[in-house]
């Protein structure tokens, strides 16, 4: 097992687009950054594969010069100011002064019957197969959940061949038509897409009430108002907008709310020397990301004059955010979805009715083990919390599971 | 860099764009069930971004690599769990058998 040690004045946890802006604007004004992330590729979920629209970005990343450890994942705080993230060949060592947690977000996953079975994926979930891969052309899909992803899947994978059969959108029409008007400056984007879209079903109020199939997946009945109909498909795009990923920044002690990590005006976290930018601190959009990365950024490096010039763009952005947000809030009939047999963790099979008979995720963990499996809840601890509204109380580290060697080696450091 | 790369998944071989990942690899030769669950049930990705844990393979014989997260190489060497029908597969104990409160029902479950 090898390993290494990185020194840097500013670190940052994850090389997306929030990420990539704290790292150009922080190396800008002449800190030494480091930017470590799981991925094989900077570029976060977004901008998987570095598309054209993201090559300012990656410009002014190599333009700087800022050192980007890719594919290693952040398992673990040594000490205040130490780090620990597990590559493929060993665990490197990550020293900073101050930190930047642009971790980002992750889909949103609801369950319902049949949803464990191949084939079922995220919505971004299959985006990414396909941007990494996977032939679509031909393909039936189903395009289901909630967001504005959905549109942009749809739409990429429309364009990579795949035949989408529909687009299923549990908000109502009139939640829409209240985002539609608030677009502002977003219309352009929302024209476009509709352009490629062009014969795809939208429907909204919408939603996947079962996906069938023995082996893998075989099609999906749909449900809007009283009525439910099948469609067969080869593949079911599923996700129901987005969560942040708040596992370091709880595991490091900073307050974490609802909907993310709290931060103050200059982008701060309530630990001293740790900040936080883009979809961690709240799910608000690309745009969002950006403008909070460079505020990070800047006021990492001591520039708070040149940070509070950017605050303008980020209240705007941050109204679009709240409008976004309550567009697609979830409604409540997704929460009968599951049947008592349905699988709620996926890690330990453990099932909507094994949970039913607990009264907190802690109680529902010791008897089920729920959440206790690789993923700790990833999954399943955003579905507990809508469905029972149990919250998760701690994060221990080692954040995800590593091999033994990764823990050993700690020790020695 | 070459423009495409062959690795194997379960013995057959697969060319894929250079910078693929496994998990479309393994899609790609039409193996849907990457692994089984703790009960015995067919899983393949549902993430695609490292979060979920249910891609995970065998890579280069190191287990539980996520394969999402895995770029291609080659003659790379990816090994799923057994697909139904090639061999026994033995679910795993219910955990739920150990019970260290009074007044909870026993709850082996049946499908």
């Amino acid at each position: 097992m090898s390993s290494a040690c990185h020194v840097c004045d500013l670190l940052v946890v994850g090389a997306g687009p929030a990420g990539m802006a704290a790292a150009w604007r922080a190396a800008q004004n002449g800190l030494r950054v480091s930017v470590v992330d799981d991925n094989p590729a900077a570029g976060g979920q977004i901008w998987r594969g570095g598309p054209p629209e993201a090559s300012v970005w990656f410009e002014r990343i190599r333009s700087v010069d800022v050192e980007v450890i890719n594919g290693a994942r952040v398992f673990q705080q040594l000490r205040p100011g130490t780090l620990l993230a597990e590559t493929q060949s060993g665990v490197c060592e990550l020293n900073y002064s101050s930190l930047v947690l642009a971790t980002g977000a992750r889909e949103f996953f609801l369950p319902f019957p049949g949803w464990t079975l191949p084939n079922v994926m995220g919505a971004g979930g299959l985006q990414a197969l396909v941007k990494t891969g996977l032939p679509i052309e031909g393909k039936r899909v189903v395009v289901a959940g909630s967001g504005p992803l959905l549109l942009a899947v749809a739409a990429y994978l429309r364009g990579r061949g795949a035949n989408v059969l529909l687009i299923a959108e549990q908000a109502s029409s009139m939640q829409l038509a209240r985002f539609a008007i608030g677009l502002f400056g977003k219309r352009s984007q929302a024209f476009e897409l509709k352009r490629q879209l062009k014969g795809v079903p939208y429907r909204s109020g919408c939603w996947v009430s079962e996906a069938y199939g023995t082996e893998q997946l075989e099609g999906v009945t749909l449900l809007r108002g009283k009525k439910r109909w099948r469609v067969a498909c080869d593949y079911l795009a599923c996700g129901f907008h987005l969560v942040p990923n708040v596992e370091l920044a709880t595991l490091l002690g900073c307050y974490v709310e609802r909907g993310g990590v709290k931060v103050n005006t200059l982008q701060q976290t309530t630990v001293a020397n740790v900040y936080s930018a883009g979809e961690t601190t709240g799910i608000g959009g690309l745009e969002l990301s950006l403008v909070e990365g460079e505020i990070a950024g800047l006021a990492a490096a001591g520039k708070h004059d040149a940070a509070r010039e950017l605050f303008p763009v980020r209240d705007k952005q941050r109204k679009f955010a709240a409008l976004l947000n309550s567009t697609f809030a979830l409604r409540d009939e997704l929460k009968d979805l599951s049947t008592p047999q349905t699988i709620v963790c996926r890690c330990e099979d453990v099932t909507f009715e094994r949970l039913q008979k607990h009264n907190s995720w802690r109680a529902a963990k010791l008897q089920t083990r729920c959440g206790m499996g690789p993923c700790q809840g990833r999954v399943c601890g955003s579905a507990v919390e809508f469905l029972f509204d149990w919250r998760a109380e701690s994060v221990r580290p080692p954040m995800l599971p590593v091999r033994i060697s990764s823990l050993i080696r700690k020790q020695s450091v | 860099m070459s423009e495409t790369v062959t690795l194997v998944v379960n013995d057959i071989a697969v060319e894929m764009p250079a910078g693929s990942m496994v998990s479309a690899a393994i899609l790609k030769t039409g193996t849907q069930a990457f692994r089984r669950s703790v009960t015995g049930e067919p899983r393949g990705p549902l993430c695609g971004m490292g979060i979920c844990f249910e891609c995970r393979v065998t890579i280069d014989g190191e287990q539980h690599s996520r394969s999402c997260q895995t770029v291609c190489r080659n003659g790379m060497d990816v090994r799923t769990e057994p697909q139904k029908g090639t061999e026994e597969i033995q679910p795993q104990k219910s955990t739920e058998e150990i019970q260290p409160q009074k007044g909870t029902k026993s709850a082996k479950e049946t499908k």
